[in-house]
């Protein structure tokens, strides 16, 4: 900060309260910006010393005893993969099918583009909760799913698809019109070209929309409250209800007495998971970046 | 098939997918409607007159005031704007003009994290932390406040990085002549740098807005639920989204309306914000 300082002219009259501005507005600055770091600081601390203890891979492998105060998380492990699965088997091709329509076919301007886009913006912005009230009357009433496996992630995967569509539009369009050009060159149609060409220069980009797409998934309660429920048996097929890693920590927290030790531990699971999801987005996007030459 | 008949048939394929996409939210729309008919044509008004909330099947066993639940939710909406707005601000100043190169980077890295943070772990964590230091203030602990404070930290990243991103479009050579003119860095901050990133600062908050809204088990966990217009701050509440997630499970009919009509109400909320957010967008990209 002194660096800056001495670039600023040097006022007379004007200086000593000028400075004294810039000075409380650093001191400001810097003090939120500690408070928020303390805070995550705080949070991270305070799940490791209250749940590590009750982490272990038993933990991770056995069947919860005792409504969930004692044992391990292996259903709703089990629950978490099945509902992520239906996520992304269905918000994958639709979502993917309408990034390449919306960045290779259409004119970005034209009266249908504008209109997916603005109908993806506002989905984007439905709140969990309403998500919830859509895919329990559509899927669990009206398609007589049930609560069910199938119901929660055909449920999450409406709720997924404007991230993924936005992120993997974005990155066919990170595709330089080169290879565009070369594809039709060689007489490719320009289905061909998606295919052969785009797609595969873009598959890194695609992943990361995959995972950004299976970190908002995993950190999703509200929305599978009423979707796939909160049943803690091992699911043995997509019809049958279960919970979630969010669910559970929210189950034992609040309905469970006595349960805030494996909620500790599960939170986290779920957290370290995120984490490594984070941690994958990271990488793969520092691949692009290598792949690209930027 | 000719490769042309082929490619036409790709494009109306990726166009029916698409098409479907873009059909979800209009769904979602149209199926909240049709399950609040009932709570809207037999209880209309008395969702504001009833005497309170003792929601049954039928209407008319029940009483079904949501003015509570709403008054909650913006209560805790405001607070939590109130705090994060500022807060989140001064991160993206923090991370803009204030911090070392190296330090602004892991800062960032850090807001992020926070973002990714899922709402139920700030909500347990706001259970276990919060909920008892603020009961040593005044019992019970769980209150409008607690949620606020929890709601604040969860919103603050999306300020946080939305601002810092309007605030890095604009032009350096902007930022270059405020200095020229010999203005302090504070003085190039206020009077530049922030009117300039204005529109995308403020829809930064609006966005913002629209999440702490539509927040629901992080709420739950730490608002105490009960069904009242709080006095004081201090005193629990129960929230629109709260009230969907603790009564969806064993509601039926005339009841299970009344909840689909709030998150119609939910819904227009954060459609009207959305609008909104991209209308200021719109009048900025026109100026440019």
């Amino acid at each position: 900060m002194t660096t800056r300082e001495a670039t600023a002219p040097r006022g007379a009259s004007a200086a000593p309260p000028r400075r004294r501005g810039d000075r409380l507005a650093a001191i400001l600055v810097w003090a939120v910006a500690t408070l928020v770091a303390g805070v995550l600081l705080w949070i991270v601390l305070d799940l490791l010393r209250h749940g590590l203890v009750h982490l272990g891979h038993a933990f991770l492998l056995e069947a919860p005893r005792d409504a969930g105060r004692a044992g391990g998380i292996a259903p709703v492990l089990a629950t978490t993969g099945l509902i992520l699965a239906v996520t992304l088997a269905v918000a994958v091709p639709l979502g993917l099918a309408s990034a390449i329509l919306l960045s290779e076919f259409i004119r970005r301007g034209s009266a249908f583009a504008q209109f997916v886009r603005r109908s993806l913006e506002v989905l984007a912005g439905v709140p969990s909760i309403v998500f919830g009230l859509f895919g329990n009357a559509l899927f669990v009433h009206y398609f007589g799913m049930g609560y069910s496996v199938a119901a929660g992630g055909l449920t999450l995967a409406c709720m997924v698809l404007p991230l993924f569509v936005r992120a993997s539009e974005e990155a066919l369009r990170a595709v330089p019109d080169d290879y565009r050009r070369a594809a039709a060159g060689l007489g490719l149609t320009r289905f061909a070209a998606v295919r052969s060409v785009l797609l595969p220069v873009a598959l890194p980009g695609i992943l990361v929309a995959l995972v950004l797409s299976v970190g908002r998934a995993l950190a999703e309660a509200a929305a599978l409250l009423f979707t796939s429920g909160y049943v803690m048996r091992m699911p043995e097929s997509l019809a049958d209800s279960g919970r979630t890693l969010a669910i559970h920590v929210y189950e034992l927290a609040m309905n469970v007495p006595g349960g805030e030790g494996n909620a500790y531990a599960t939170a986290i699971v779920l957290l370290g998971l995120l984490l490594l999801i984070n941690l994958g987005t990271a990488l793969i996007g520092r691949h692009v970046l290598v792949r690209t030459g930027e | 098939m000719s490769p042309a008949r082929t490619e036409r048939a790709v494009v109306w394929s990726l166009r029916g997918a698409a098409l479907a996409a873009a059909a979800i939210v209009g769904l979602i729309v149209a199926l909240l409607l049709v399950e609040s008919i009932p709570a809207i044509r037999n209880l209309a008004l008395r969702l504001v007159t009833d005497s309170g909330w003792y929601p049954a099947p039928a209407a008319t066993d029940g009483s079904f005031r949501i003015t509570p639940m709403v008054v909650g939710t913006l209560l805790i909406t405001a607070g939590a704007v109130v705090i994060a707005a500022p807060l989140g601000l001064a991160s993206a100043l923090f991370c803009r003009f204030f911090a070392p190169p190296g330090v602004a980077a892991i800062y960032r890295r850090l807001v992020e994290l926070l973002a990714g943070i899922p709402g139920v772990i700030y909500g347990f964590w706001g259970l276990v932390v919060l909920v008892p230091l603020i009961s040593a203030l005044r019992p019970p602990g769980a209150s409008v406040l607690t949620a606020i404070v929890v709601l604040a930290l969860m919103i603050l990243p999306t300020v946080a990085l939305l601002s810092e991103s309007a605030l890095r479009d604009v032009p350096q050579r902007h930022l270059q002549a405020a200095a020229a003119l010999g203005l302090s860095r504070w003085g190039t901050i206020a009077g530049v740098a922030l009117p300039a990133a204005r529109s995308g600062i403020v829809t930064a908050v609006i966005l913002a807005t629209g999440r702490a809204i539509g927040e629901t088990l992080a709420v739950v966990m730490v608002v105490g639920n009960i069904v009242q217009i709080p006095s004081s701050l201090l005193q629990p509440a129960r929230a629109l989204t709260g009230n969907i997630a603790l009564e969806m499970g064993y509601a039926s009919g005339d009841h299970r309306s009344a909840l689909f009509f709030s998150g119609l109400i939910l819904l227009v909320l954060v459609m009207l914000l959305t609008a909104l957010a991209a209308w200021l967008r719109g009048d900025e990209h026109d100026h440019a």
